[in-house]
């Protein structure tokens, strides 16, 4: 099933790029890595944080694992619930709603027929509104995965959603899907 | 033509990799520190430079670096803050991402200047391609001899690394930010003690934003002194601003401190003017925390002056009229735009990015949140305005942080210069309620009209 981890360990190469991430810090401060290592769990895991991924992460850096659930929920980027392969998220802040950010929405809402923190059928697209990506401006823009879209219309917006019905992977904030508009 | 210390570079292609970068005069501040000058050398120009931190607060960046505990036996850091999340700041965005080594440059001769052996750059983790760049330059550096052990075979040794937030505008708070780097919530810390005696791992640490330390590259090229010969008064050298709004060119501009408002707004070297033919109602000058100004405020002075982009001009009357240079986030509303709309969105922001650890912010941006709903959608009564004005005024300096400041401003400032407006939305709740209101028909302000 979507959004279920069958296994919950990090691949071999992913295992490497943690060891030098703990080295990062002095000896002692591995907690420091925390951060790094919840994106990458994310990435590794379907998009979002299981208890079993943050569990997992703790036992890495040998922490408690209540000392991940509180980092994990305090920061916006972290999913603590299964999301869709494609998450966009559409920034709606002062500056991008001045230039039409609140009808991007309306108009990915109408053309995905689901509402702002909902999950297509068919787990393909989940929408999201967040504040301020910095991207102001470019604005309206949106983030999917790494990538930033910005100056978006209607029309861009639909060749996106077109385009990106053909990623294969989560396109989480470690990966770029990169799709031109 | 302005003068480019940051951005001169931008234009030519490749800038972005070492070997361009270098060609270029690129990391010659490092030279010229590591051997030919002592790290109190270093600092000493800084200080004479009369740099002011670039993050939003202003703080002289030389006198900050003074501050560093110098005698404790601990390790120093120097940590950048790039947790860039100001709404409408992206400042240092571009320049990560266009001159990756301006800032890699910036790092390594403030590092040396301060004692420090380990630095981080800590970005917020939505910029996690900037990420990428950065780490790609810092890859190229260490190749060069730039960064790891005994750069360019001088007995200073750095090492280097970005550090990813995970969205939380809190961070961008220097002890929140060194809370974030522990892998801790970002909650902002009581202080004292200042992070310059314990700040990262209760080390001595000096947090510095992105432009900041890039500006110390051509402050140690040329001079203290040169640099201050920039800009007027206590505002010396160029700022990056970030313009954004309702402008014909948005974009990231660098310019002289002492630069008119005006001229920022309308020329064609910057801003462009108004979109569509439109007039300016109103303008944030310094990012979302800075109170909001009417065009006859922010083009003039209460005395009839010409505004200038400096910290003091702009600052000039207070609050009462006047507002702050902040972070350069410089957002523009035409005639068209509602502001009880626009702060809504700035109410929403600060509610969402509370930390929750000081109830006066954490209760306070809520209510302040939902009374401008229900005002902006047609529910509200006219005690809501008064409510509000108050709400602020309990957040405003009850807080750990600045972060119910800033929160709290944007309302306080609304109101006073826009009250008519808020008026208006009472008044008329089947006109507000259609979201585009004023798009379909102006407010005209009566004591406008009458004026």
């Amino acid at each position: 099933m979507e959004g279920q981890v069958s296994k919950v360990e990090f691949s071999p190469e992913t295992k490497a790029l943690v060891e030098r991430i703990i080295k990062r810090y002095p000896a002692g401060k591995q907690k420091s890595a925390l951060l790094p290592l919840l994106h990458l769990a994310q990435a590794e895991f379907n998009g979002w944080l299981s208890v079993p991924a943050m569990d997992y992460v703790a036992s890495i850096l040998n922490i408690k694992p209540i000392e991940v659930y509180e980092v994990a929920s305090f920061y916006t980027m972290y999913n603590m619930k299964p999301v869709g392969k494609c998450l966009i998220e559409v920034c709606r802040t002062g500056p991008c709603m001045l230039r039409g950010a609140e009808d991007i929405v309306e108009h990915i809402e109408k053309r995905l027929g689901i509402k702002e923190g909902e999950t297509t059928s068919d787990g393909l697209f989940t929408l999201k509104t967040t504040e301020c990506l910095g991207s102001c401006g470019t604005a309206p823009m949106l983030q999917c995965g790494a990538d930033y879209y910005e100056n978006l219309t209607n029309e861009k917006v639909d060749t996106l959603l077109e385009k990106l019905k053909t990623v294969k992977d989560h396109s989480t904030y470690m990966r770029s899907n990169r799709q031109e508009i | 033509m302005t003068r480019k210390l940051l951005l001169h570079n931008e234009h030519i292609p490749g800038i972005n990799t070492l070997d361009v970068y270098r060609k270029n005069g690129g990391y010659a501040s490092v030279e010229k520190a590591l051997k030919t000058m002592t790290p109190d050398e270093v600092t000493e120009e800084v200080k004479k430079s009369g740099l002011r931190g670039r993050g939003g607060a202003g703080f002289p960046a030389g006198m900050k670096w003074s501050f560093l505990d110098r005698k404790s036996e601990k390790p120093r850091y120097l940590v950048c803050n790039a947790d860039e999340s100001e709404p409408g700041t992206f400042k240092d965005r571009y320049l990560m991402e266009k001159i990756p080594h301006l800032l890699i440059e910036g790092m390594i001769t403030s590092s040396y200047a301060l004692g420090a052996n380990t630095s981080y750059i800590y970005v917020r983790g939505e910029y996690m391609y900037v990420i990428a760049i950065l780490e790609k330059a810092i890859e190229e550096a260490y190749a060069a001899g730039l960064l790891g052990k005994n750069i360019l075979g001088t007995s200073y040794s750095l090492d280097l690394y970005v550090q990813p937030g995970g969205g939380a505008y809190i961070c961008g708070e220097e002890t929140a930010l060194l809370e974030s780097l522990e892998g801790k919530r970002g909650n902002p810390r009581l202080k004292p003690p200042f992070p310059a005696i314990a700040g990262l791992y209760s080390s001595p640490t000096v947090v510095n934003n992105v432009e900041t330390i890039a500006a110390v590259v051509p402050i140690v090229n040329q001079g203290g002194d040169e640099y201050a010969k920039i800009g007027i008064g206590k505002s010396t050298g160029t700022k990056l601003i970030s313009a954004s709004g309702h402008i014909n060119k948005p974009g990231v501009y660098e310019i002289e401190l002492g630069l008119p408002v005006e001229e920022f707004i309308y020329s064609d070297e910057y801003c462009g003017g108004i979109w569509k033919g439109r007039k300016m109602k109103a303008v944030v000058a310094g990012g979302s925390s800075v109170p909001i100004l009417p065009t006859d405020l922010i083009l003039k002075t209460a005395k009839g002056e010409p505004r200038l982009m400096t910290y003091e001009s702009l600052a000039d009357g207070g609050f009462i009229t006047g507002t702050m240079l902040g972070s350069g986030g410089f957002i523009v509303l035409d005639e068209t735009a509602c502001i009880v709309h626009h702060l809504y969105t700035f109410a929403r922001f600060y509610h969402h990015e509370s930390c929750g650890q000081c109830s006066p912010c954490r209760e306070g941006t809520g209510w302040m949140e939902k009374v401008i709903h229900r005002i902006e959608h047609g529910h509200g009564m006219m005690s809501d305005i008064d409510l509000l004005v108050d709400v602020a005024k309990k957040i405003e300096g009850n807080t750990i942080c600045p972060l119910g400041d800033a929160a709290a401003w944007p309302v306080a400032s609304a109101i006073r210069h826009f009250r008519e407006e808020f008026e208006y939305h009472v008044r008329n709740p089947e006109k507000v309620k259609n979201p585009k209101h004023f798009e379909l028909e102006p407010f005209v302000s009566e004591k406008m009209a009458l004026a």
